[in-house]
């Protein structure tokens, strides 16, 4: 009797114990600051979005080697000051492992020291230059350098013969990285900035500037900012009667931005994530499979298709995936993991990550498009 | 394309976007004029006339001028509403307590407004296309025409009122002293109502007319009170030619000074104006000053 007894309670002791490993597998916290309202909200919300999305994903096929990865996300509201709380209450009260976003450029600037100072990798999904240069241990970022949109768009003009530039950026912080980037490469592509001038966030008329613009020796207008400014500036622009090229950034590579400037947009050329047209790529792009698959799976979910900014979310979550893959679990091996991913083709282009490279692109992660019909069409 | 025609551009633009913030400060004046308040919740007026017209056309796809009229209504009745339920129920308010009343309004308003309809940027169809038209070497667009044909036609209309219905001297006699007015039968408290109708949908009709030409937030009112508030004060707060003047000098200033200084003053080139008003001649460049009889 006794000895059943006991056999019965081993029994019972095991399975309570194999049932509990089934359940005990700790879940990987991870933080997410996204500006899913405010200014910012059209990079926010999709980051949002394929954010959940992935991670839903992930833990649905049994998570990483059996733990699933639990999401934190905060809005920010595309304030600074808030996201830098946000990001203290992620390390200090959820003790995340890791952070991905903020959304701006300007956020994630006020949010590095922070993850700095505590040795939490950030992956940011904004891009602005200065992130990731001079190179940070712990910093990371999806999004394409505005560098490379630069080169993009002065390679482009040098071979329209174009060496007469007029700049127009917005007073916030993508404005005036971008302003920065223009500037610094221009005597590399023989380009002289013949008018540098710039415009408030909130600002309801450009016409000033661009008469500036109009009466000097510019040969195009080059744009640098995130919608509505831009929209107005196109606007402006044909309201004035320029008949410039007139070229954008990667702010503006989302349908809101051919929503708002309406007959305006028609043949404005700007760099942008190989996302929008990702049904003009050529089958033998190595991106086109990961495209493909995004914005399929982004309509199914949530019925409107994936665009270039939710991407950048999609690349940070994966990227970490695969930095939890190779079996780091914690801040500081998370961080070396991510060092040695490379070639890795996301949605933002080929990441190769290194010591001195924090930023993983080259400037092919950027295609030029052209607005026609409404529509984007790939340039050459 | 030689000085003289970006001068005149300037200019231009100036006056159109000076036209915008007299028919705001219009508002400002009728309230004040009625009522002695100041009313820092009219530029969330501007802001309902816009949104209220991208709600009613773009999302229930009404015909534009059908939008036009519904918003206007809606908006005039948030201002019935506002004066109701924040100004009215106060008996003995002193006028800070009125002005920060208002301010407190305006936030309120602002956030209920980004509650519903959220924090996107949206565009109105211009009412007559998009075909600039030039003028002595400058360019304008039809909507600019709109706009000052609408302020010339407020103006018109308001001076008729003001000077020959019944209503509008009433709402003259509540500015000159509301307790006389009150003893030779005047319902002051109808007056102030009918002041705040008014100017609210002033607000909305400048607030629709600019949506197509610099696209339309919950958070437009912010500047654009601020700026139409300044047109009143450099007017004297009048009820006519005064605050438009205002308003179109204080356009064509901040155009000069973006276009010929830096464009990144261009906020300050406003709000410059304003403390060298107030500190040098608060009653407005236009009007004589007040002066009581002992």
């Amino acid at each position: 009797m006794k000895i059943r007894f006991v056999r019965q309670m081993g029994l019972l002791l095991a399975l309570s114990l194999s049932a509990g490993m089934v359940f005990a597998a700790e879940p990987l916290k991870v933080g997410a600051l996204f500006s899913v309202t405010g200014p910012p909200s059209f990079l926010g919300e999709p980051e949002r979005n394929t954010a959940q999305m992935v991670v839903d994903d992930i833990n649905k096929a049994g998570g990483i080697k059996g733990r699933p990865i639990e999401l934190v996300v905060y809005d920010t509201t595309g304030d600074p000051t808030k996201a830098v709380q946000l990001a203290t209450k992620l390390i200090k009260d959820d003790k995340v492992v890791a952070i991905i976003g903020p959304s701006t450029t300007g956020e994630t600037m006020a949010v590095k020291p922070v993850t700095e100072k505590e040795q939490i990798p950030l992956i940011s999904c904004a891009a602005g230059t200065k992130i990731a240069d001079p190179v940070n241990p712990c910093t990371f970022k999806t999004a394409q350098n505005d560098t490379l949109a630069v080169e993009r768009i002065y390679e482009h003009l040098k071979k329209r013969k174009i060496d007469k530039v007029a700049i127009l950026s917005v007073s916030d912080g993508f404005g005036a990285s971008g302003r920065e980037q223009l500037k610094a490469q221009a005597v590399k592509f023989g380009i002289t900035l013949v008018v540098d001038d710039t415009f408030g966030p909130k600002d309801t008329d450009m016409t000033a500037q661009l008469t500036k613009i109009r009466g000097s020796e510019a040969q195009a207008i080059i744009c640098w900012g995130t919608n509505p400014g831009p929209a107005l500036v196109a606007k402006n622009a044909r309201q004035l009667g320029i008949k410039l090229p007139l070229f954008m950034s990667h702010g503006v590579s989302s349908k809101k931005f051919i929503e708002l400037a309406g007959e305006a947009a028609e043949g404005i050329i700007l760099p942008t994530g190989r996302v929008i047209v990702a049904d003009q790529l050529p089958e033998k792009d190595p991106q086109k499979k990961a495209l493909m698959t995004y914005v399929m799976n982004y309509k199914q979910r949530y019925g409107v298709e994936g665009d270039h900014f939710g991407g950048h979310a999609w690349d940070a979550v994966m990227l970490l995936k695969k930095a939890f893959e190779q079996g780091a679990d914690t801040p500081a091996t998370i961080r070396e993991q991510l060092e040695k991913i490379s070639g890795f083709a996301g949605i933002g282009g080929v990441f190769s990550f290194s010591g001195t490279d924090h930023c993983g692109l080259t400037k092919d992660a950027f295609v030029l498009v052209e607005i026609k019909n409404k529509d984007w069409v790939l340039v050459d | 394309m030689d000085f003289s025609q970006q001068i005149s551009q300037y200019l231009l633009s100036g006056l159109a976007t000076g036209a915008i913030y007299a028919l705001i400060g219009l508002g400002f004046a009728i309230i004040y004029n009625s009522t002695g308040i100041i009313n820092f919740a009219q530029g969330e007026f501007v802001m309902l006339g816009g949104m209220f017209g991208v709600y009613f056309h773009t999302i229930h796809n009404f015909n534009l001028v059908v939008a036009l009229l519904l918003a206007v209504a809606c908006a005039a009745i948030s201002g019935v509403v506002f004066e109701r339920l924040a100004i009215r129920p106060l008996r003995k308010a002193t006028p800070l307590g009125l002005v920060i009343i208002t301010i407190g309004g305006s936030i309120l308003v602002r956030g209920i407004a980004m509650l519903v309809w959220g924090k996107d940027t949206h565009a109105l169809p211009t009412f007559s296309g998009d075909e600039p038209i030039t003028l002595a070497g400058a360019t304008l667009l039809p909507q600019h025409l709109w706009i000052f044909a609408l302020t010339v036609l407020l103006i018109a209309v308001n001076k008729l009122f003001f000077q020959f219905t019944i209503t509008g001297k009433a709402l003259r006699a509540c500015a000159v002293n509301q307790r006389a007015a009150g003893l030779v039968g005047i319902d002051v408290r109808r007056m102030v109502m009918f002041s705040f109708l008014l100017a609210s949908g002033m607000g909305a009709l400048a607030g629709i007319i600019i949506a197509p030409l610099t696209m339309t937030s919950y958070d437009v009112g912010i500047m654009l009170g601020l700026k139409g508030f300044c047109a009143a004060i450099i007017g004297g707060m009048s009820n006519g030619i005064g605050t438009v003047l205002g308003g179109l000098i204080l356009g064509v200033l901040e155009a000069l000074g973006a276009g010929l200084i830096s464009s990144g003053y261009k906020d300050a080139v406003t709000f410059i104006i304003l403390l060298l008003i107030l500190f040098l001649r608060p009653q407005g460049l236009f009007s004589r000053g007040d002066s009581e009889r002992v």
